[in-house]
């Protein structure tokens, strides 16, 4: 399986930039995963992930290309291509029958999610973590029952300093 | 600047909005007004610094802005009002991308306090024009405008040259502001690459120098960066031929012995065949359209690709290339230049001979002029119209089919924006209207547009504009009843199923003359000179209709998807 890239694309943040990006995408074909968009710590400037599949490496080279091209786009990183943290944040609505209980609870504390809200019926489980972490997770409790999942999409961040603020492309 | 600074009076957004203009050196635009851009109408009804051009229907505006900006090299302007005036637009900001020429589309919208409530008029211009133009603002504050002015026209016409639409609703067009024009601009997201990596061009000058059998391919981006000269030199000093797509036609003289004239679909045999034979490509300011290399897989098959361009999409998005250089064409192969002639690269001319030879050979293979009847031929009249005027250093517009692909091959030039044609996206309806802006732009330079029967019809009106304006336009209807270059198409491809492509249209020779201009009908050939010297010398609009032979068929013609040296040349 071909992994998915994901793209750090730092922008001036100013209305319709996600459309703008998104229709980059849907125009030319490029699949969009996720796209996760908010400010930075700089006011004016905010930072779009965008998680897509199925591109090979000149694909890729096409999307990064074409997102420096537009005008509010400052820098755009493939953290495929640096060494990079990746995470994403999933709400789990679980059915929680009397006898899962116990089994749900056991895997939250595998995975470090928290239970954020029990009904007489269900668990909603909070759980940050890396695609794999986020699969596994939800592979495990699917048997359990599944009411309603809801993800983020991925951010991630470079490790290294050379992705980590606007000054340096002023 | 010894121009003040600050104007401590207040001017309404309309007013800045002409100002601006006016510090952009903006004396001719082509506009229609509307509700929401009448305080701009108000405006210009007592200003003496620019030339309003009012044209029939949007659409022509915007072609015509575009036909000014390739005539002149200037930023072109179109101004329109908000919701069916702006996506009227659509089809003249796409054309304007995909060649790549720059003008600047102002339309009008709503007032802001409407926008999203489906108010009379309203269009989501900006949405809606997001993918086809290089970039686009809504201007939300009177206090904004000149620096989104200032901005539209430097990213207008830097670069890759584009088109940029600037969305002013009603509200902030009568807001008043004190007015100044910024004196440098901001975009810390745009910095086209000027300069090539010096470590490219010298890996592409020893490329070039060592090659047996290289091949210049030259592409609009020489008429953007006005690097005819260079490319001249280049070719000379190098011993390498130079064949140009549609876009650059001009760009290398095509006389010269140096020149293999256009490549592609229906380009020149020869041309097709060194691009197919080639062991170095050295590609220069073209996208690599479908259109120019044919079956991507065999596209110059034996060649190490060099491709230089300012816009790094164009590289590696098509053509897989060996070398590739970001930067202006002018300046990278002014480096190689300098770079040439500082150091002491060797050319084997004798190498190259045999190249040269095997050239000479492929250029003795032309498509046979075969006349299918008594009835006057349309590549007899595109030839004897190209030999009467040529002296004259016409421009020649077209419109979009088989008649601008004859135009193109027989019409030679040795300087570039002579030649008006839309090339990327193909819009039947754009030469009129260019011929109209080029018109202008030349001050009633003589301004030749080569139409058909099906594509005059599509921005007819305009003749309206011609004639309030006397514009000297003269168009030559390549009239064969029928949409030709489709027709082509079902003959050879559609068991010559002529499905909807046989199109009838009105005596054009009357509507010239209902419009007030002047008409003319062509038969027979020896009527040609005649009437193109007539309608040459009386300066007015003309139509000249043209009844010509209905199979007549282009070629050398490359199917679509075949390589490049498949080239039928004839019927048989």
């Amino acid at each position: 399986m071909r992994k998915n890239h994901v793209i750090s694309v730092l922008v001036k943040d100013e209305a319709g930039i996600v459309s703008r990006l998104s229709g980059l995408f849907s125009g030319r074909g490029y699949n969009i995963e996720s796209i996760t968009a908010a400010q930075t710590s700089e006011k004016g400037y905010a930072r779009i992930t965008i998680e897509t599949s199925g591109g090979d490496a000149d694909v890729i080279e096409q999307i990064t290309k074409q997102l420096n091209r537009l005008i509010p786009v400052l820098k755009v990183v493939d953290l495929r291509d640096v060494e990079s943290i990746e995470r994403e944040l999933i709400l789990c609505k679980v059915i929680a029958k009397d006898e899962d209980r116990s089994e749900i609870l056991r895997i939250a504390e595998i995975f470090g999610a928290k239970i954020i809200d029990v009904t007489p019926r269900t668990y909603t489980l909070q759980a940050v973590g890396d695609e794999r972490q986020i699969r596994s997770l939800i592979e495990l409790l699917r048997p359990i029952g599944i009411r309603e999942l809801v993800r983020s999409g991925k951010v991630g961040i470079t490790r290294a300093n050379q992705f980590s603020s606007t000054k340096t492309v002023e | 600047m010894t121009e003040t600074k600050v104007n401590s009076e207040k001017l309404i957004g309309a007013q800045i909005f002409l100002e601006c203009l006016r510090k952009e050196g903006v004396d001719k635009i082509f506009g229609y007004p509307g509700g929401v851009i009448l305080s701009i109408y108000e405006a210009l009804y007592s200003c003496d610094f620019i030339k309003h051009y009012l044209v029939r229907h949007e659409q022509a505006a915007v072609h015509a802005a575009e036909g000014y900006a390739r005539a002149t090299g200037k930023v072109g302007v179109a101004l329109v009002t908000s919701g069916p005036g702006a996506t009227n637009t659509v089809t003249g900001i796409a054309n304007a991308y995909y060649d790549g020429y720059p003008i600047v589309v102002f339309t009008g919208q709503v007032g802001s306090n409407q926008i999203g409530n489906d108010a009379f008029q309203e269009a989501d211009i900006i949405g809606i024009t997001r993918s086809c133009c290089k970039h686009n603002y809504l201007v939300k504050d009177v206090k904004e405008l000149p620096r989104v002015i200032k901005e539209a026209f430097h990213i207008a016409s830097t670069g890759k040259p584009g088109p940029v639409v600037v969305d002013m609703p009603k509200d902030v067009l009568c807001a008043k502001s004190s007015f100044e024009y910024p004196e440098t601009i901001k975009l810390p997201g745009y910095n086209p690459n000027y300069n090539g990596h010096p470590k490219q061009i010298s890996k592409a000058l020893e490329l070039l120098c060592e090659a047996e059998r290289p091949l210049i391919l030259a592409g609009g981006g020489i008429v953007a960066s006005a690097a005819m000269n260079e490319l001249k030199l280049l070719s000379e000093k190098l011993n390498v031929p130079v064949t140009n797509t549609l876009m650059a036609k001009g760009v290398f003289p095509e006389d010269n012995d140096f020149s293999l004239g256009m490549l592609g679909m229906h380009g020149n045999f020869w041309a097709n065949h060194a691009i197919s034979s080639c062991d170095v490509l050295f590609a220069i300011g073209t996208r690599f359209n479908d259109r120019i290399t044919g079956c991507l897989k065999r596209f110059a098959k034996d060649a190490q690709i060099i491709h230089v361009d300012i816009d790094p999409c164009s590289i590696n998005k098509n053509v897989k290339v060996d070398i590739p250089i970001i930067g202006d064409a002018k300046n990278v192969m002014t480096a190689m230049l300098e770079e040439f002639d500082s150091n002491n690269y060797e050319i084997h001319f004798d190498v190259k001979q045999s190249w040269r030879e095997q050239i000479g050979e492929w250029k003795k293979k032309r498509p046979v002029f075969e006349h299918p009847s008594e009835k006057l031929s349309a590549i007899t009249v595109i030839k004897k119209v190209y030999e009467y005027a040529k002296n004259s250093d016409p421009i020649i517009c077209t419109e979009v089919g088989q008649h601008q692909m004859w135009a193109a091959q027989l019409m030679k030039f040795n300087k570039p924006r002579k030649f008006i044609t839309s090339g990327g996206l193909g819009t039947m309806g754009f030469g009129f209207p260019a011929a109209i802006g080029a018109a202008v732009g030349t001050d009633n330079g003589l301004v030749i547009n080569i139409a058909g029967d099906g594509s005059i019809q599509m921005n007819i009106q305009e003749l309206a504009t011609c004639v309030q304006y006397n514009l000297p336009v003269i168009n030559i209807i390549i009239n064969n009843g029928y949409l030709g270059m489709v027709r082509q198409w079902q003959e050879k491809l559609f068991n010559k199923h002529y499905s909807q492509t046989k199109i009838s249209g009105p005596d054009f020779v009357k509507v010239a003359q209902a419009y007030g201009a002047r008409g003319y009908r062509v038969t027979k050939e020896e009527e040609i000179i005649p009437v193109l010297q007539e309608a040459i010398e009386c300066r007015e609009p003309v139509f000249i209709d043209c009844v010509v032979e209905e199979c007549e068929m282009v070629y050398p013609w490359v199917l679509a998807g075949d390589p490049l040296n498949k080239v039928i040349l004839s019927n048989e």
